[in-house]
């Protein structure tokens, strides 16, 4: 049921092409038409739950818990590395939608971002 | 390994075996826990000790390392993991094997896995492993780990097996791997059946040890410390007149008895965790300086032959200090 080989982190879901983008290849702000929300990671929960963001905005997640998290899309449209202590993790949202994430290591840890056009 | 000497005195500052069940007695933190017909028991170890050692199987479980953490919890996990070690060594019996439930790592980086595998090597037992949600962080969702150790027990799917010894079977479980938003660990509908077929053949009679990392049981399901499709797995369990469930994640010693199934989560060699539901996450407990060794413990199971008892031993590392 779950072979470590089938997971794909850049999944088409749902008939939402979505723009998966590390870190690296983000945008940079001033490309971005909402750009750098910022959204912490603390005592196990993502705070805001729920970020509301025009599309092509870009979220940027940081960690200030003792424990490692991450950031996963319950479609699989996009997945961050593990992220310790103080680490950050930015995702492009181009495509309107209602994208529901979770972090892998403590499933119970769930957030939500709104694309609006 | 039938002939590995008990530890008297050494130069390392450790102290004999009855030196540290008194001293264990003495400390409130030695409880043996005696398992019969589902009922548990506990008294201090030092009564215990005067019972003669047992001529049956006796292994280790060491828990949730976390080599890599560094934060004020505990700024160096390898120390109190060597230090867990020299415990192990000086404890009663002659360990078969070791045990370990899980986050070997805390990020799963490979150097992290080389330290640990480096440490453990130190005990001269064979090391059975179940991986904890730290050790599949990897890009492969856990493949470093499935390399590193599925091999030796030849493991299925996520990395389950089983393997005999002493009459006794022993099933490792994976229940970390593949986890969905809004949901628990789960051990998945493959794994239950295999787990079904693995003890087809068995008598009801032999004594099963499950180990896995989350627990098996509700200990607290706001912070994931449960396994949502456990029960359907204990299912092929019950007909089984001993079960012994050895957890860790959770970072502390819990038990509960269910019937013919006692439940025992374990303590971390890293850093503490809170009891469950006490502050606002289960993140890394930090406790007052001097105390971190209170809370930082291995364990040792003994099999009674005859007796169909496991005993279970949690030792501090602040039983010797």
């Amino acid at each position: 049921m779950f072979r470590l080989s089938s997971h794909y982190p850049y999944l088409i879901a749902g008939g939402l092409v979505v723009a998966a983008i590390g870190v690296t290849q983000a945008p940079s702000p001033a490309q971005a038409a909402d750009a750098g929300i910022v959204a912490k990671i603390a005592n196990f929960a993502f705070a805001p739950p729920t970020l509301t963001v025009h599309a092509g905005g870009v979220v940027t997640w940081t960690n200030a818990d003792d424990d490692p998290h991450t950031v996963v899309a319950d479609n699989g449209a996009f997945k961050s590395h593990a992220l310790d202590t103080g680490d950050s993790f930015t995702q492009a949202f181009a495509t309107p939608g209602v994208y529901s994430y979770h972090c892998s290591l403590h499933p119970y840890m769930v957030g939500k971002i709104v694309v609006q056009r | 390994m039938a002939d590995r000497p008990h530890h008297p005195p050494d130069d390392d500052g450790l102290i004999g075996r009855r030196g540290m069940l008194k001293c264990m007695a003495w400390a409130g933190t030695g409880v043996l826990w005696t398992v019969s017909g589902g009922v548990a028991s506990s008294m201090l170890v030092e009564s215990a000790a005067a019972e003669p050692m047992s001529s049956g199987l006796n292994f280790l479980q060491i828990s949730d390392t976390h080599l890599g953490f560094n934060k004020a919890a505990n700024p160096d996990p390898v120390a109190t993991l060597h230090e867990s070690i020299a415990h192990a060594k000086a404890l009663p019996g002659n360990p078969a094997f070791v045990i370990h439930t899980g986050d070997i790592t805390h990020l799963s980086k490979p150097e992290q896995f080389d330290m640990a595998d480096q440490i453990l090597k130190d005990l001269n037992l064979p090391v059975f492993h179940v991986p904890g949600e730290h050790d599949t962080l990897d890009d492969g969702n856990g493949k470093i780990y499935l390399d590193r150790y599925g091999p030796m027990t030849k493991a299925k799917g996520t990395g389950y097996y089983s393997f005999d010894h002493s009459g006794v079977h022993f099933i490792a479980l994976i229940n970390v791997v593949g986890l969905q938003g809004n949901g628990g660990s789960t051990l998945g509908a493959d794994q239950i059946q295999w787990l079904a077929d693995d003890v087809a053949h068995l008598r009801s009679s032999t004594p099963i040890v499950v180990f896995a990392h989350i627990p098996l049981w509700d200990v607290y399901t706001p912070w994931g410390w449960s396994t949502s499709d456990a029960p359907a797995a204990f299912e092929h369990l019950k007909r089984f007149g001993s079960v012994t469930v050895l957890n860790g994640h959770i970072h502390q010693v819990i038990e509960k008895v269910e019937g013919n199934i006692t439940f025992h989560t374990a303590r971390s060699t890293a850093y503490p965790q809170p009891a469950p539901g006490v502050g606002p996450a289960p993140g890394p407990l930090t406790v007052p300086a001097g105390e971190l060794r209170s809370v930082l413990g291995v364990r040792e199971v003994k099999l009674v032959r005859g007796r169909h008892d496991l005993a279970i031993i949690d030792q501090t590392l602040a039983a010797s200090a």
